[in-house]
């Protein structure tokens, strides 16, 4: 064996200290295309089993094959699960990152590496580390890989378990719970069970034969904690489609586009699974479209006529929506479009996450336009609002627009067993043909009977001779007629308007967090929430700075929202984009409190995290 | 006399009304709408069933002057197709018609009207084609003549795109021309059209009087009547028993269409059979080299399967299915999430 020339070198010594039990970070720097994601999958739901609070986070490129990826895992005995931008343990199959990750870690890091190059490309023998206050392992990746003999094909794939194995015997990583990951990936296969697990066995016994563990990080299992318990994995993008399978979607169209196409993707998988009649028939459409114009169009048609339909998309398709979803704002036509926000302006980063769409899809379309927005922050949200979408836009008849973000949509999380729909549907005001022949006949598409702003609709098909309407994007009176009287736009506007404010009281109300003698308070959104939470536990832990919370779930904003901001002296609005986008939409609804509205914006493809969120309201409260 | 007729439904012609036309008198749009109620009431459409769809322009107000009865999407410019794919999804019992002016579907929603054809979407797609953009007074569409001149927009330096031809390259199931002047064609393509399978593209040449009427545009009345060439006469039937020969050997086709019933083509051009593809290509191609108008039913393909077809959906039309159609049960819920990691 070729390990011999394994030094922990070059200063390594022994960790006399403390050890650091289940509270710190991995990274995995690898590069796309070559396999590394069933390995990190697979460590993270090992640590989920073991009762290990545990986060991933993807940090993966634009780009099909060769390009950097880093994959994250955190574990927090406190059950921290926001992201942290740093990692105290690196494993690095990636040469040209190599100078860059070692140097990101903190003092008393860990770095592993290979001894020899991982698939032959790189020269890892030749390597020195420049740190000498970090612990190094080395292990032989291609020699472990060869072992194994697989076939050509697989070789890059399957050299990643070499990492996995040896992590999991440096860190006590559990091994059955790894090989039950495995199994579950696999779907029970015993084949790729056998040669995948296969090597993680022989890259642990190689550690634990050759190496000597010297550095503080330990996993342990968490048999007594509670915060796995009854939890399950789920991404985002898999929690909506599931969610919209369960309110009932009949139509989907969709074009696509990072970091949303799993939406429509899971969609397919689950309605093919779970939506057809006893004769094997579907009991939904989903088209993908030439465009998002395209699809836009197809789901407002098909909202029209009565069908429960929905899109996904992010930022550019978001963009040639405009028209369409101003067109079904005016006209009225329920639709569900999901946006999983990614980098903007233009295309942006695809592969990384923002709130940067808040603004833009609130006002989207020309003139005075106004849209729904739910605003979802952790798996259990994504998938209630993928079924009370459709409620609220068949309530309300009008686009709802549902903002996740790739951190959300793209990323495994730790998730409850999701709810089943605790009321049933809501198809919104649609008058029948019967009770069309009660009313003699009589009504008109957008008279207010009711005094909330909602008028009723018939559908398409309605078999009574005065059902039809004219459906219009032009200026139109009550009974659709086209008009360009001064009163009936007027008019028309101003039940519009009223119709938002009856949204304001049904839609989901803000999520308050309170503490005593607060003077301050914090309003956020989406999935900002891990790691506001965990940062308000610092502010109250280390410096005894009691902070509110208030999380808003849906725009047009609560009324809600404005009697908690009048409680502070201050309101740090925290957000994932540039301009403070929410804190922007809240002076415009709440005027009279703008002075004291305060923005703790940034932008740059990572999530917030606690500590970013904690040093920016220290600063700005000139602590 | 006439005006007391009803048809199937006994209904009269004029319930087939929609509101007073607020276009331009003579503009060729007009008459056509009179020839979809027209047919509409001879075919006894069930206005119930009908949707109505349509972009922007001139030629996109129309569905408001006829078939009140009718539901009416007017839509955003360009744009009918996706919205009417969403609609016969979302019902696959309605009939779709839809109105859609040279520059609605030739420049700005050229892309979506390909792709609706290419999906075979059932509907009928009117096209009513006076190349200019009428609503926005005048400017050349796609459709315009090359170096074509007018008070308006001056020279058009560019080729004009044959909305027919698109539409088979597209693979179209149903293509046909014709010209608003000749009401009678337009009723027996339309009643085609409605039988038809898939989309049924019916591109009408149709003058605006106020932009592009001059005798040297092929736009024009005058052009429609001087240079205008019928391919063939329709003719309808319910059953083949029915057909007798009384056209002479190889002046005639019969053609199923998908309700049933038989469509007798009495053949002027001896040599065009609209069930080749290839045939259609040539005859367009020759019309274009000799700039005549070219009408009557260019191609047809019964068997294509359409978009709804492809879906394989449920019988019931998917915006009549119940809560308990679509939403799945809780034990089906605890399945989903049994499979996933826990
Ligand atoms: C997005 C957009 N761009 C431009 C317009 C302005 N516009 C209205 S109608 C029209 C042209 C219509 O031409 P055509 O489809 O040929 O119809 P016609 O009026 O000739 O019947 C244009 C450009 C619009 N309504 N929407
Ligand atoms: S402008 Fe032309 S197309 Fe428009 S209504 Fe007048 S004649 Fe018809
Ligand atoms: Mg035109």
């Amino acid at each position: 064996m070729t390990v011999v020339d394994l030094q922990q070198a070059p200063a390594t010594q022994l960790h006399s200290g403390q050890r650091i039990v289940n509270d710190f970070s991995f990274v995995v720097a690898t590069t796309n295309g070559t396999g590394s994601q069933t390995s990190n999958n697979t460590l993270l739901r090992a640590l989920f089993k073991m009762g290990v609070p545990a986060t991933g986070k993807n940090l993966f490129p634009s780009n099909i094959y060769g390009l950097p990826t880093w994959f994250y895992i955190r574990v927090n005995k406190d059950n921290y699960r926001a992201h942290r931008n740093k990692a105290e343990v690196l494993v690095t199959y990636n040469f040209d990152t190599f100078a860059e990750d070692v140097a990101a870690l903190p003092p008393g890091g860990v770095c592993i590496y290979p001894m020899d190059a991982p698939t032959g490309k790189k020269k890892w023998n030749v390597v020195t580390p420049s740190r000498d206050d970090l612990y190094y392992y080395r292990i032989p990746v291609d020699e472990l890989t060869a072992q194994l003999n697989p076939a050509q094909a697989l070789k890059e794939y399957v050299a990643n378990m070499v990492y996995v194995g040896a992590l999991a015997y440096l860190f006590n990583i559990d091994m059955a719970q790894i090989e039950g990951a495995l199994s579950y990936h696999f779907g029970g296969k015993a084949k790729p069970i056998e040669m995948n697990f296969g090597l993680v066995k022989l890259a642990y016994d190689w550690a634990k034969n050759n190496l000597q563990k010297i550095d503080p990080y330990w996993c342990e299992s968490m048999p007594d904690a509670t915060f796995n318990k009854d939890m399950m994995m789920i991404e985002g993008n898999a929690a909506a489609a599931l969610g919209a399978v369960f309110g009932g979607v009949e139509f989907v169209a969709w074009y696509p586009i990072t970091p949303s196409s799993s939406v429509a993707e899971n969609l397919q998988e689950y309605l093919a699974s779970y939506r057809h009649d006893a004769e094997g028939r579907a009991t939904y459409a989903i088209v993908q479209a030439e465009d998002e114009l395209a699809a836009i169009g197809m789901i407002v048609g098909a909202g029209w006529a009565g069908a429960r339909s929905m899109t996904a998309t992010s930022g550019p398709g978001i963009s040639l929506m405009a028209e369409f979803t101003g067109l079904a704002y005016f006209a009225e036509v329920p639709a569900v479009i999901w946006d999983i926000q990614r980098m903007g302006p233009s295309t942006g980063l695809p592969t990384r996450t923002s709130q940067g769409d808040v603004l833009f899809t609130h006002f989207l379309g020309h003139g005075d336009t106004r849209q729904v927005v739910l605003l979802p922050a952790n798996m259990e949200e994504c998938f209630q609002f993928g079924w009370e979408a459709f409620d609220f836009a068949e309530r309300l008849q009008t686009p709802v627009f549902v903002l996740s973000d790739l951190e959300l949509g793209m990323n495994l999380h730790i998730s409850s067993k999701f709810k089943y729909p605790d009321r049933p549907m809501d198809r919104g005001k649609v008058l029948t043909a019967e009770d069309l022949q009660k009313a003699g006949g009589q009504w008109a598409r957008y008279r207010d009977v009711d005094g909330d702003g909602i008028t009723y609709r018939t559908l398409p098909g309605t078999d009574h001779p005065n059902a039809a309407y004219f459906t219009r994007g032009t200026g139109h009176n009550e009974n659709a007629g086209y008009s360009e009287k001064v009163e009936d736009w007027h008019n028309n506007l101003k039940r519009l308007a009223h119709k938002m404010n009856t949204a304001r009281e049904i839609l989901p109300q803000p999520v308050v967090q309170k503490s005593k003698g607060a003077k301050i308070a914090i309003v956020s959104y989406g999935s900002n929430d891990y790691a506001i939470k965990e940062a308000l536990d610092y502010l109250k832990a280390r410096r005894d700075i009691s902070v509110d919370y208030l999380r808003i779930l849906a725009l047009p904003l609560s009324p809600k929202v404005g009697e908690f901001i009048n409680g502070y002296d201050r309101v740090y609005v925290v957000e994932n984009n540039e301009e403070g986008q929410m804190a922007q939409i809240m002076r415009i609804d709440f005027p009279e409190k703008a002075p004291d509205l305060r923005s703790i914006a940034r932008c740059n493809g990572m999530p917030l995290d606690a500590e970013w969120i904690m040093a920016q309201l220290l600063e700005m409260e000139g602590k | 006399m006439g005006r007391t007729k009803t048809n199937e439904l006994g209904l009269l012609a004029a319930d087939y009304n929609g509101r007073p036309s607020t276009l331009c008198p003579g503009c060729g749009h007009n008459s056509i709408s009179n020839q979809i109620q027209q047919a509409a009431f001879e075919y006894s459409l069930n206005q119930n069933m009908v949707v109505k769809m349509s972009g922007i322009g001139c030629s996109s107000k129309t569905p408001a002057y006829f078939m009140g009865r009718s539901h009416a999407f007017n839509t955003i410019h360009g744009r009918m197709p996706s919205v009417t794919t969403g609609v016969v999804l979302a019902n696959h019992h309605l009939k779709a018609i839809g109105v859609s002016g040279d520059g609605d579907t030739g420049n700005i929603g050229f892309g979506q009207f390909k792709h609706l054809v290419r999906r075979n979407v059932p509907m009928v797609y009117i096209i009513e084609n006076n190349g200019v953009y009428g609503l926005t007074k005048g400017q050349f569409s796609a459709t315009a003549d090359f170096g074509q001149k007018t008070k308006y927009a001056g020279k058009n330096e560019l080729p004009a795109i044959d909305l027919c031809a698109e539409a088979l390259l597209a693979d179209c199931s149903f293509v046909a021309r014709s010209f608003s002047g000749d009401a009678k064609q337009i009723r027996s393509l339309l009643r085609a059209a409605f039988s038809h399978r898939g989309t049924a593209v019916i591109d009408i040449i149709s003058p605006c009087v106020t932009f592009n009427d001059a005798d040297d545009s092929t736009k024009s009345y005058h052009w429609g009547k001087e240079h205008r060439e019928i391919l063939n006469e329709l003719g309808f039937v319910q059953g083949q028993d029915d057909i007798a020969v009384d056209y002479e050997e190889g002046k005639s086709q019969d053609v199923q269409l998908h309700d049933g019933s038989w469509v007798r083509l009495k053949k002027l051009d001896d040599a065009h059979d609209p069930t080749d593809r290839a045939s259609a290509f040539r005859v367009l191609e020759q019309a274009r080299k000799e700039q005549v108008i070219i009408t009557g039913l260019i191609y047809i393909d019964q068997e294509r399967s359409t978009v709804v077809e492809n879906a394989r959906l449920t019988d019931t039309p998917l915006a009549n299915l119940t809560e308990e159609q679509i939403r799945p049960s809780k034990a089906t819920l605890d399945k989903a999430l049994a499979e996933l990691f826990s």
